[in-house]
């Protein structure tokens, strides 16, 4: 129970702290935060269960007021405005991130945790996202994809980051993929 | 830590956590219900009254913190400009900037201290399903420490990077700093287990 509690804080502060990272702007003008790196990180190092709990103290922290989000934002208002269905799914995202990485042991773990970060990290969040959109801005969800698909590329780029931080991690402290311990 | 409560005391500063919670939650359902465009100027006119009534500094640092909607709001009333329904357009916005910004009214004007003591009694309940309170609330407390010391210790590591090299270190960080995080949660659970664990003191009944 300890080292669950340690373990989900730990990370809970590392996603904090690569949201004052700079962010970095691709070729084409699109701008990549590290913060949301960090939610594939969580699910592909912790494990899903682990790895999804550390999100939502994350985002416990934010909604009670820490300005911890990316650009010094936080408080109650991301939880309403048109962003908030990305930031339910990243919840989600870690979770399936993490499941796929703990149960699919059989391919190398680079490509298995490159899959995990695309199919939790961006198929799983843009489902969440997209809707929360649509709701808010009354939009068809056809429509509200269409207003998110530019940030699709960095996300791939961050999906493959995730992939080669993983396997590093491992190499270097194999007993720190807690999701394949 | 700094939080987003604002050094204005406003009274609303004073009102209980709870009930600013719940007005919030009643507005923000009463937002999305109503689509009339003169509804939404009145409501979004009130809201930027409740900013005004502590003052200008306030008013403005409530503004600075709605600047983040303002590319969204241009994207909608466009869209909506070309596709023949302008009206409906500015409504989703006024919704939109209205309900952020009484979310944010209410964060700017509850201390943290205020907000656990919310999360602790909506916990409560699920206490009895099997939630260790006492185990979130030390993980709160942990990553509020956490943060300032992992901040540093990614400044020293930028810092020794570029000492080393002359491009920044950028994604390289997180390697080094992931593990000295997972080397810092396992000191602290050991240290959580020395000091009885987080499952709270236990009870012995007498006999």
């Amino acid at each position: 129970m300890e080292k669950t509690v340690s373990h989900v804080a730990l990370f809970a502060a590392v996603i904090a702290v690569l949201g004052l990272m700079p962010k970095l702007t691709l070729a084409f003008g699109i701008p990549v935060t590290a913060q949301s790196m960090g939610i594939m990180l969580a699910g592909a190092i912790l494990g899903a269960r682990r790895g999804a709990l550390a999100v939502l103290v994350f985002l416990l922290l934010v909604a009670l007021g820490l300005p911890l989000l990316a650009g010094g934002r936080g408080g109650l208002g991301v939880f309403v405005g048109p962003t908030a269905g990305f930031l339910a799914g990243w919840v989600a995202a870690a979770f399936v991130t993490g499941l796929i990485v703990e149960r699919w042991r059989s391919a190398p773990l680079g490509l298995v945790a490159g899959v995990a970060s695309v199919i939790g990290g961006i198929v799983v969040l843009y489902a969440f996202g997209v809707v929360g959109m649509a709701l808010v801005l009354h939009r068809g969800l056809l429509e509200s994809a269409g207003l998110v698909l530019i940030f699709v590329p960095g996300d791939i780029v961050k999906a493959a980051i995730t992939a080669a931080l993983t396997v590093s991690l491992a190499r270097a402290r194999p007993q720190s993929l807690l999701s394949r311990a | 830590m700094i939080s987003l409560t604002s050094p204005v005391r406003t009274r609303a500063h004073g009102w209980p956590a709870g009930l600013k919670l719940g007005l919030l939650v009643a507005a923000t359902v009463l937002l999305a219900a109503q689509d009339a465009l003169a509804f939404h100027l009145c409501a979004l006119a009130g809201t930027l009254g409740l900013y005004l009534l502590p003052g200008g500094r306030f008013f403005r640092a409530g503004l600075r913190a709605l600047r983040g909607l303002w590319p969204v709001a241009l994207i909608v009333l466009a869209w909506d400009g070309l596709t023949g329904d302008p009206l409906g357009g500015v409504v989703v916005v006024l919704r939109m900037v209205s309900a952020v910004a009484l979310a944010n009214l209410v964060t700017m004007t509850t201390r943290l201290s205020d907000m656990m003591e919310v999360v602790h009694w909506l916990g409560r309940p699920l206490a009895r399903l099997g939630l260790n309170l006492r185990a979130l609330e030390i993980c709160l407390a942990l990553v509020i420490r956490s943060i300032p010391a992992l901040s540093e210790k990614a400044g020293l590591l930028r810092r020794s990077w570029q000492a080393r090299a002359h491009r920044a270190p950028r994604w390289r960080l997180i390697p080094p700093l992931t593990l000295l995080a997972l080397d810092d949660a396992d000191h602290v659970a050991e240290a959580l287990k020395a000091r009885g664990g987080v499952a709270g003191p236990k009870t012995t009944k007498l006999p």
